[in-house]
C-alpha cells in the first residue's frame, strides 16, 4: 500500500456508497461491483499524484458508469440487460438517500443463498473496498480461487432475483442476523490469525470493526449491531496482551491487563450498555458484549464479577441453545460454585452432542482439573486437547500446559515459568 | 525445483517420550526451532508452504466406487504413527539443498535439547517438463 492513508481511507469509505449509486442506476450488481472496483483502482493510482477531485464520489460514479457503458455495449451485456429487466427494478419507486443504498448492499452481500465464506469474501470487496488480491492474501488462498469465489457469489445473488431494496419487515430480523454473523466471522478470522509472521495480511479484525461501525451508523437504534460492535471492540482491546512477542497464546487469566487498550474498552463498554438499554428484544450479541465488558472491567483476573457473568451466560444459553455457550457457562459455574460443579456440567456436555470430540471440552476440563489440584488428570486432558485442536498456536499452548504439570515420578524444574 | 518434505507421527529415531512429558522449556525450544527455521527459509525465498495437520484421531479414510455410498472409516487407527503429521514445501535450486533442509528439520531439539532425529520423507513435486528436454 503506497498511497497516503488519507486517499486509502477515503476510497474505502466511498467504495460502498459508489457501488450503491451505480447499482441503483444500472442494476446488475455483479457488473456494477466489477466496474466500481476498476474505478477504485483508477482513483488509487491517480489521486495521490493529481490530488483528490472536488467531488470524489461523483468522480468514482462517473468512471464506474463509463465502465458500465462499455459493458452494456458488448453483446453479452445486451443479453444481460434483458435479464435485468426481469430481475432488479432499475427505477426504484422511492429514491432513497445514499445511506439506505449501503444498507441494501449489506443485505445483498450477506444473502441467504451464499455460504458463509462466499458472503465474507463478497462483503469485504463490495462493502470493505478491499481488492481480490488483498482478500485472497487475508485468507491464504490463491488470487484466482478468491476471484472465482467472489464471482460465483455475485452470480448466486443475481440468480436469486432479489430486488435492490431493503428486505420486507417479515424477513428483516432473519436477514440482519446473517449480516451480523458475516461481520463476526470476519472478525473471528482476524482474531484467530492476528500477529505472527504474516504481517502483510490485511487486518481482518480491523476490517470487521470498520464494517461494524458502518452498520451501527446506519442502524443506530438497533441493539444487535450496537452489541456486535461493542463485542468486537471489547475483544480487540485485549489484542496486544493475548499473545507473546513470538506469537504464543496468553489466556485471559494470565494477560497483562495494563496492555489492554483503555480507549477501546471505554468505547466498547459504553456501546454494550446502550445495547442493553436500547429496548426491544435482547439479542445475543448484546449479551456477549455485556460479558466481555465485565471481563474488561476487572483490573485483575481475581476481581472478575463471575456471578454476573454466570447470570448472563445462563441468559445466553436459553437464547441460543449453543453447546459452546453451555461450555462457557460451565466455566462460570466453576468460578462461582467451585470446580466440581463446573466439571459435572462439562461431563454432561461431553457425554453427548456435537462437542463430544471437541478439543474445547478437553481444554475446559483440563483447566478445571488443574484448578482443583488434580495435576495428573489435568495433564492428560491438556494433552488430549492438544491432539484434537486444529489451530497450531492453540496446540502449542496446550502442549506447554501439559508439559508444565508434573507427571508422577518425573522430576522437573519448578522454577521455570509456564510462559512469559 | 519444488520438494515436499513430509513428516509422520512415528519415524522418530531418537528414543523420545511424548511431547507432554517434556519440560515447558523443552517444548518451547522445539516450537521456537520450527518457527525460526520457517523464518529462515522464508528469508531465503525458499519456503512455499508449511502446514501441520490436525491430530490423527480425527482422520477418516474414504473409498468410493462413484455410484454407491462411499465407505468412510473413522479413527482412531492402530497405524496412526504412519499418518502424515505435517509438511513443508520448498523451492530450491538443487536436490542437495532439499536434503540439507530435511536434515535441519530432522534435528529439531527434543528432551534435554537432544535432536529428535525425525525421519523426513523428501519428494520432488512434479512440474511442467523442462523446455530444453522436450
Amino acid at each position: 500500500m503506497t498511497e497516503p492513508p488519507g486517499v486509502e481511507g477515503l476510497l474505502r469509505e466511498l467504495a460502498p456508497r459508489t457501488l450503491g449509486v451505480v447499482v441503483r442506476r444500472y442494476g446488475h450488481f455483479a457488473d456494477a461491483e466489477d466496474a466500481v472496483q476498476e474505478a477504485l483502482v483508477a482513483a488509487a493510482s491517480t489521486w495521490p499524484g493529481d490530488g483528490v477531485p472536488d467531488n470524489p464520489l461523483g468522480w468514482l460514479v462517473r468512471v464506474a458508469s463509463r465502465r458500465m457503458a462499455d459493458l452494456f455495449r458488448s453483446d453479452e451485456a445486451r443479453r444481460r440487460r434483458e435479464d435485468l429487466a426481469a430481475s432488479w427494478s432499475r427505477e426504484p419507486p422511492d429514491p432513497a438517500p445514499g445511506e439506505d443504498e449501503t444498507l441494501v448492499l449489506f443485505f445483498m452481500c450477506c444473502h441467504p443463498a451464499l455460504t458463509p465464506p462466499a458472503a465474507v469474501a463478497l462483503a469485504l470487496r463490495a462493502l470493505g473496498g478491499l481488492t481480490t488480491k488483498e482478500i485472497a492474501a487475508a485468507f491464504l488462498v490463491p488470487e484466482a480461487t478468491m476471484a472465482q469465489r467472489i464471482s460465483r457469489a455475485k452470480r448466486k445473488v443475481a440468480e436469486s432475483g432479489e430486488q435492490f431494496a431493503l428486505p420486507g419487515a417479515d424477513a428483516r430480523a432473519e436477514r440482519l442476523a446473517l449480516v451480523l454473523r458475516v461481520i463476526y466471522l470476519v472478525f473471528n478470522e482476524g482474531y484467530a490469525s492476528s500477529s505472527g509472521p504474516d504481517l502483510e495480511r490485511a487486518d481482518l479484525a480491523s476490517e470487521a470493526i470498520r464494517l461494524g461501525r458502518l452498520l451501527h451508523a446506519l442502524l443506530p437504534g438497533d441493539p444487535e449491531p450496537t452489541g456486535l460492535l461493542a463485542l468486537m471492540l471489547l475483544t480487540e482491546a485485549r489484542r496486544a496482551a493475548r499473545t507473546t512477542l513470538d506469537g504464543a497464546l496468553v489466556p485471559l487469566a494470565d494477560q497483562d491487563r495494563t496492555r489492554w487498550d483503555r480507549g477501546l474498552v471505554a468505547e466498547g463498554a459504553a456501546l454494550a450498555a446502550s445495547a442493553l438499554e436500547e429496548g426491544g428484544l435482547l439479542g445475543e450479541y448484546a449479551v456477549q458484549a455485556a460479558i466481555a465488558a465485565l471481563h474488561d472491567a476487572a483490573p485483575r483476573h481475581e476481581d472478575t464479577d463471575w456471578e454476573r457473568i454466570l447470570v448472563l451466560y445462563s441468559l445466553l444459553e436459553r437464547m441460543t441453545d449453543s453447546p459452546v455457550v453451555r461450555l462457557n457457562r460451565a466455566v462460570a459455574v466453576a468460578m462461582v460454585e467451585g470446580p466440581d460443579a463446573g466439571l459435572q456440567l462439562v461431563d454432561e456436555l461431553a457425554a453427548s452432542g456435537p462437542l463430544a470430540r471437541s478439543h474445547r471440552v478437553h481444554a475446559v476440563r483440563a483447566h478445571l482439573l488443574e484448578h482443583k489440584g488434580d495435576a495428573a488428570a489435568a495433564r492428560m486432558e491438556y494433552a488430549a486437547a492438544a491432539a484434537a485442536t486444529a489451530n497450531p498456536r492453540e496446540r502449542d499452548y496446550l502442549t506447554m500446559k501439559a508439559a508444565g504439570l508434573a507427571a508422577p515420578g518425573l522430576v522437573r524444574d519448578p522454577a521455570r515459568p509456564l510462559q512469559e | 525445483m519444488r520438494f515436499m518434505l513430509l513428516q509422520n507421527y512415528g519415524g522418530v529415531e531418537a528414543d523420545c517420550a511424548p511431547m507432554y512429558e517434556w519440560t515447558p522449556a523443552e517444548v518451547r525450544a522445539h516450537i521456537e526451532f520450527q518457527q525460526a527455521l520457517n523464518r529462515r527459509l522464508e528469508e531465503l525465498g525458499e519456503l512455499v508452504d508449511a502446514q501441520g495437520l490436525a491430530g490423527p484421531d480425527d482422520a477418516r479414510f474414504v473409498v468410493s466406487d462413484g455410484a454407491s455410498a462411499p465407505l468412510v472409516t473413522d479413527g482412531p487407527f492402530p497405524e496412526s504413527k504412519e499418518l502424515l503429521a505435517g509438511y513443508r514445501v520448498v523451492e530450491v535450486d538443487t536436490p542437495e539443498r532439499a536434503l540439507e533442509i530435511a536434515a535441519q528439520i530432522s534435528a529439531a531439539p527434543g528432551q534435554g535439547g537432544a535432536p529428535i532425529r525425525q525421519r523426513i520423507e523428501v519428494r520432488q513435486i512434479m512440474s511442467a517438463p523442462d523446455p530444453e528436454v522436450v
